[in-house]
This record gives structure tokens, sequence and C-alpha cells, in this order.
């Protein structure tokens, strides 16, 4: 082993006789961050039209593109766009994640599950960068939602069922930050009995929701003050108006004006502190220590790891993964030999059967021809028995004209012999 | 949570690799930047972490040095006496303190090798502490790669090794070479020259330009490293302190009266040697750097370089195994395999050569 004498107990607490100077530890670790920059990633889950853009323009003051959804999406789809922000010397690179489409389905059943997949696939890519070998996690672009705005429509009574559906699906993924959108719609007195159904609601069926950090001293009470309007009964509006000699964020009925950012008239101001002004980084902290950690382990276990096996080192983690990788890729790559030697052999047989095909064909078309020819010849020569019969007839019939006409006249002449023979004194006849 | 920090890789680019994404003018004040002041308040509620070592031959003022530099009486110096003996093999002491200021709460650990360089063969004297860094790493390694990991994982790992170089005037010596050469690969370096105040300003200032002249002609690496400078601002900084490099310090833990004023000092026939005096020696450079100005960017880059080399040194090496039924297990790091610095392949060397005995 090692010369190594470790005293650690020793773990007092030491006086200083003088300035030291790491009190600009918090300053130099600040400084760092400045330089580098923050990711803040939000995720909006709402219905079509509930005013999660207008929400979103109005909290950041001010506006992102974007074209406003239609209702007739098919299914529920997450769009995400990344936007720089800077304030003083901060720099933020905010990334926004709206569902397009929820909540406008006949059938809803499955709505929940593009956003799950959305959120794991964030887990998943910073899980695949931590596991590489040569990483760089330090330039890495955040991705991982580190909070979720659930819109709940203002309907006055309760939560759908569609929410607390996917709320349950989301609650051990993400911090959810319950909202009630369109306040404006809701009277006060009947706001008030709508927040206490929604909260237990939640609590009834076990929704955990994100917890406003409240062991910090410096943070405690304003978290714990803010808690108790769970949740945020919220206007957006990016439309300003004249209230007395200022302009305001606001919204102009002809019975009134609904100022965004006046806490009388709804939650905004608190939404807005509790996000940002306050909570941003316990937000952050909470996705990358329980969130993550507990996708992280699930995925692992899922896989096959364990933490104490006794033969093995722990240490096999990274290596198994990629062997696991690896074993998954190899049996890809032979199925897909597979599959083209399969169709490799499918060919060679169907042009086998082409060939015997056309080899038939051949010999069809040889035979026939032969038969042909066979049948020409037979006819040929019918035909030249037939001429020379026809040629035969013609001699005969020449010969036999030749003949009588012949033997006319040679019948003429011995008539005409016989004629004078007979009146010859010559004839005797005896 | 640690924020983003710098590419683990020697010489990072200084723009982060993420896409461009449209800048957007907000109207108006949202509140964006009090996310300072939530990571401040979270980090002093955490706390702080570090570790420094110390290397040098007997007599060099170490112990005292690391007092200086922190206020307190982290060692309890006493005046080597007749009946302490030198150590006999290097030995490493680590000791703990948990230090506060204006509600800053640091955990310090300091790690002494007394023994280092006092043999009559020195040789791979360096090996123990190469070790010792090296276990940190693996420690730490092993921490980070749990399924079920601790939220904030307890750092060990050496932030910064001083090295504290006799004044002998002249320059580097073969020992001091050889070992910043190897631990200026594995962990952030810092070099001074010890009991500067046997050297005049100027056989400081020859002293100092031979012993640059030494590290550059070897190609170490001291803290701050070069390629690591991310922006103009680190650059004109750095340089400054580079130039500058190896301190010369005096350590001191006694006060004395100068001039009406209580002072950190040595005292002697001929005079009082100030401590933070710069005139008398270079310590208040050396605690700002090591303290007030650098000591989250020397942690940095013992996260994001030097740990990180050492876990693809030991993620590489586990490919190099053979292949088990479902598993694979990695062989512990064995000591050969900690004390030198990229010695997977010295090691395989090794092995191979006493493969071949029989």
């Amino acid at each position: 082993g090692f010369p190594l004498n470790l005293q650690s107990e020793e773990l007092r607490n030491l006086s200083l006789s003088g300035h030291v100077g790491f009190d600009s530890l918090p300053d130099q670790l600040v400084n760092k961050s400045t330089s580098q920059g923050f990711c803040f990633n939000i995720l909006c889950v709402g219905e079509t039209g509930i005013g999660k853009s207008t929400l979103m323009d109005t909290l950041f003051n001010t506006k992102f593109e974007s074209d406003p959804a239609t209702h007739n999406e098919p299914g529920v789809r997450l769009k995400a766009r990344s936007y720089e922000l800077q304030e003083s010397n901060v720099r933020l690179k905010l990334t926004i994640v709206d569902t397009v489409g929820f909540g406008d389905q006949i059938n809803k059943d499955d709505s929940y599950k593009p956003i799950v997949e959305y959120i794991d696939a964030q887990f998943e890519a910073y899980l695949q960068e931590e596991l590489k070998i040569k990483r760089s996690l330090f330039n890495y672009h955040d991705t991982r939602v580190h909070a979720c705005l659930y819109f709940i429509a203002p309907t006055g009574h309760s939560l759908k069922s569609l929410d607390l559906v996917t709320m349950k699906k989301l609650d051990s993924k993400v911090n959810i930050i319950p909202i009630i959108a369109k306040a404006d719609t809701i009277a006060k007195n009947e706001l008030h009995k709508f927040k206490s159904k929604i909260m237990s609601e939640l609590v009834s069926n076990g929704v955990q929701i994100y917890q406003f950090p409240t062991d910090e001293e410096t943070v405690a009470e304003i978290n714990a003050t803010m808690s108790v309007h769970l949740p945020f009964a919220v206007v957006g509006s990016t439309e300003e108006v004249k209230i007395g000699n200022k302009m305001a964020k606001a919204r102009q009925y002809p019975w009134g004006v609904v100022q965004v950012e006046n806490e009388n008239h709804c939650d905004f101001v608190k939404l807005r502190e509790m996000l940002i002004r306050v909570n941003m980084e316990d937000l952050r902290e909470q996705t990358h220590t329980r969130h993550y950690e507990l996708y992280r382990r699930c995925k692992l276990e899922e896989m096959g790891f364990k933490d104490t096996d006794p033969d093995s080192k722990p240490f096999s983690l990274q290596e198994t993964y990629e062997a696991k990788r690896n074993e998954f890729l190899g049996e890809l790559q032979k199925k897909e030999e597979e599959m083209r030697q399969m169709f490799v052999m499918r060919v060679k047989e169907k042009e086998a059967e082409l060939k015997e095909a056309e080899k038939e064909l051949h010999e069809k078309f040889d035979l026939l021809k032969r038969t042909h020819q066979e049948e020409k010849k037979k006819v040929e020569d019918k035909k030249k028995e037939l001429e020379e019969e026809v040629n035969n007839f013609q001699k005969k019939k020449a010969a036999a004209q030749l003949l009588q006409s012949q033997a006319q006249q040679s019948g003429a002449q011995q008539t005409k012999k016989d004629k004078d023979k007979k009146n010859s004194p010559w004839l005797c006849t005896e | 949570m640690d924020p983003m920090r710098r590419s683990p890789s020697p010489c990072p680019s200084s723009r982060p690799s993420s896409p461009r994404t449209p800048p957007c003018e907000m109207f108006g004040q949202v509140g964006i930047e009090a996310v300072l002041d939530q990571l401040k308040i979270k980090a002093m509620k955490m706390g702080f972490e570090f570790n420094i070592m110390v290397v040098g031959q007997s007599g060099l003022g170490k112990s005292t040095m690391v007092n200086t530099l922190f206020r307190s009486k982290v060692w309890k110096t006493s005046l080597p006496s007749l009946g302490t003996p030198i150590p006999q093999t290097l030995q490493l002491h680590s000791l703990t303190h948990i230090i506060e200021e204006k509600g800053v709460k640091l955990k310090l650990t300091v790690t002494d090798t007394p023994g280092f360089g006092d043999q009559i063969n020195n040789d791979k004297c360096w090996d123990p502490i190469l070790a010792y860094i090296n276990e940190q790493y693996e420690q730490y390694l092993q921490e980070e790669i749990l399924i079920t990991r601790q939220r904030h994982i307890p750092d060990t790992r050496v932030h910064c090794c001083v090295y504290f170089v006799p004044p002998t005037g002249h320059c580097l010596r073969p020992l001091d070479i050889e070992f910043l050469q190897r631990l200026c690969r594995t962990v952030n370096v810092v070099p001074v020259i010890a009991r500067a105040d046997s050297l005049t300003i100027e056989e400081r200032e020859a002293f100092r330009h031979r012993i640059q002249q030494n590290m550059r002609a070897h190609c170490i690496d001291v803290y701050p490293q070069k390629c690591f400078d991310e922006d103009v601002n680190d650059k004109i900084l750095n340089s400054k302190i580079r130039d500058r490099i190896p301190f010369a310090v005096v350590g001191a833990d006694r006060e004395h009266l100068v001039n009406g004023r209580c002072v950190l000092g040595r005292k002697t026939k001929w005079g009082i040697i100030e401590v933070e005096n710069m005139a008398h020696c270079e310590f208040p450079l050396l605690r700002d750097l090591l303290i007030r100005s650098h000591l989250q960017d020397l942690k940095d880059i013992t996260h994001n370089v030097h740990y990180e080399n050492y876990r693809v040194m030991r993620l590489n090496e586990s490919h190099v195994l053979p292949r088990g039924p479902g598993w694979v297990n990695l062989a512990p790091a064995s000591p050969g395999q900690l004390t030198t610095p990229g010695s997977m392949k010295t090691c395989r060397q090794a092995q191979d050569d006493s493969d071949d005995e029989f």
C-alpha cells in the first residue's frame, strides 16, 4: 500500500488570525457562471388557445415568434424553441417547449405520451453524454426540462381527468407548477373555491407538484407566503394600456381593465417571482439532482446494472453499457446481414425460376419449330407427290390423247386402206 | 450543482459549442439576473472544499507557509528539535479543517509530504505522491459511476500542488525537473522559491529567470496553463502571473511590531522580513493566486481537465481486459497503474516483461 497517513478526524474549526480572503469564493464562482451563461428550459402544457405563448411573452417581456396553432392536430407534438436573452451581465439560453395539439383530440388517452417521451429524451441525451469516454459536460447545451407550467382551464369547477392523468405521469419527471390560465374569466369569489378544489384534488390523487424550497432562510419566507396562492391564477398580455399616467400590460374590456402586474387582479407577479427571480436556480438543481438522478438510476437498473455485485466492481457500469450497446448494434447488424442474404437468395431463386421458364419456352419454341418444319416438309412432299401425279396424269393424258388422235388417224387411214383394199382386186378373201 | 464549466480538452475553443440561437430583446426588467444571487446563496449554504498539497524537502518552510496562507495553526509547527528524525520514506499527511470567513465556509484539506527528496536515493520519490493524487481521482470516479449516487460527491481531489524549490540560486535540479514534469500532467502545480529571504532581489530575479528557462526547455506546464485561458481578460491577467512564477516566498506565523504596526514576519538580527510586504517577498502574490482570485479556477481545471483525463484513461483501460460472460470485471487499479500519469503503455510493458521471464 501507499505510505498514506490520513488524520482527518481532526475536522475541527480553525480560528483565523487575519483576513485570508476566501470570502471571495462565491464571487469567483458566480463570475465563472456569467461567462458561460445559463440554460433554462420551460415546458408549457395546456390546451390549444389557453394562452401559453402569450404568457411566455409576458413573462419575458418580449415577443417570441410563433404562429398560433390550429385545433386540427392529429396528435400531441412538442415544439421546442431556443432564445438567447441577456440582462445586465447574465446571458440566458431559454428554451420554451410547447405542447401543440394538447386537448384537441377526441381520444386523449395517449396525450401524455409525447410529453413524457420528450422529457425522457432530454434526460437520455444528457445520460449519453455523461457516459461517454471523452465527454464535454461543460459545453453541453442542457435541454432538460427545468419547469413544467401546467395550464389549467378556467372552468371554475375542478380539474379535468386529462389534467390529473397527465400531471400524475409527469410529477416524477419534472418540476410541475400548476397555473390557472385566463384567470380574468373567473370571478374572485369563485377563484378561491376553484384553487382549493384543485389543490385538494392534487393531494388526494397523490400528484407531487414542485415545492418552493423553505430550507434556505433567505428565501424561506417568501416561498412559504407564495405557496399559499397555488395554483397561480394568471393573465397574460403584451398589449399596453394607459393606467393613470403610466403604460401597463393589461387586457381592456368594456367593463374594466385587467392589469397583469396588479397583484389584486391576478397572480402573474407571483408566478414571475417564483419562477424566475427566486427559484430559477433551485428548479435547475432539482431537475439535475432529483429528476435526472431518478431517470438515470431507473435506466441503468433497467439495463441490468447493480451497485453491489459480489463478483464485479461497480465500475463495469460504463463498460457494460458500452458492451450492451455494441451487442445491440451487433445484433442489428446481424439481422441486417441476414435480411440481405435472404434477399440475395430470393433473388437468385427467382432468377433460377425465370431461367427455367425461359429454357422451357425455348424448348417449346424449338419443338414447335421442328414440328412446323416437319409438317411443312410433309406438305411439300405431298405436294411433290401430287404434282408428280398430276404430271403423270397429264403425261398419261397427253399420251392417251396422242394415242387417241393417232389411233383416229390411223383408223381413218386404215379405213381408207380397207376401203382401198376392198376395192382392190387383189384382196383375197379366202 | 456545478454550473457549466470549460471543456476538458487541453486546448478548448473559447466559444461554447451549442448552436446559435436567436437573441431576443426584452423590454423591461424580467429579473433573470437574480439567478446570480440564487447561485451565491446556494453555494454558501453548501460550503466550499479546497484541497492543497505541499511538496518539498524538509526545512523549506512548507508547514509555516500553509499556516501563513490560512492565518491559522493548520499544522502544529514547532521548531525542529534534534529528536525528531527525518522520515526514512516518503509519507503523506493529510489534515482537514473547516474555516469560515464572512459567512463563507471552507473545508480545507492540506496534504504534506515529509521525506520528499530527503533520502540519498530519491529515485521515484514522486510515485507515492502521484499514487495519492490518482487515488483521489479514483475515489471520485467510483462515486460518480454508482447507480444510486450521492447528491454531492465529496471532493478529495488535489486542486493544487505547491512545489517548494530550494533557494540554491542556480537553476532547477534534476529532482525538481523530474517531479515537475510528471506532476504537471496530473495536477495543477504552482512552484515557489522557498525561503526566498536567503536571496537578494537580484539573485531572485536571475534564479526565477533561469527556472522559467528550465521549465520551457523541459515542457513543464505549470498553473496557470496557457491553453486554458478563456478570453482576452484571462490571458492578460494570467500572463502577468506567468511572468512572475515561481514566486519568491517567505512564510511566517509570528507577528512583530514594525513602525507601530503589527505585521506577520520573520525576525532576524539584520531586520524583520515582512511577509505581506511586496518589497520583501512575493507571498501576497501566492496568496492572491491560490485563494483570492484563482481558487475556483484551480478546482475547475482539476475537475474538467485532470479528472477527465484520468477518467478517460481508466475507461479506455477497461476495454483492454478480456471479456467475461455477461458483465466485464474491471480489475482494481493496481499501485503501478496509479503512479505514472498516462501510465497505460508503460504498465503494459512492465507486465509483458514480467511475463517474458516465465
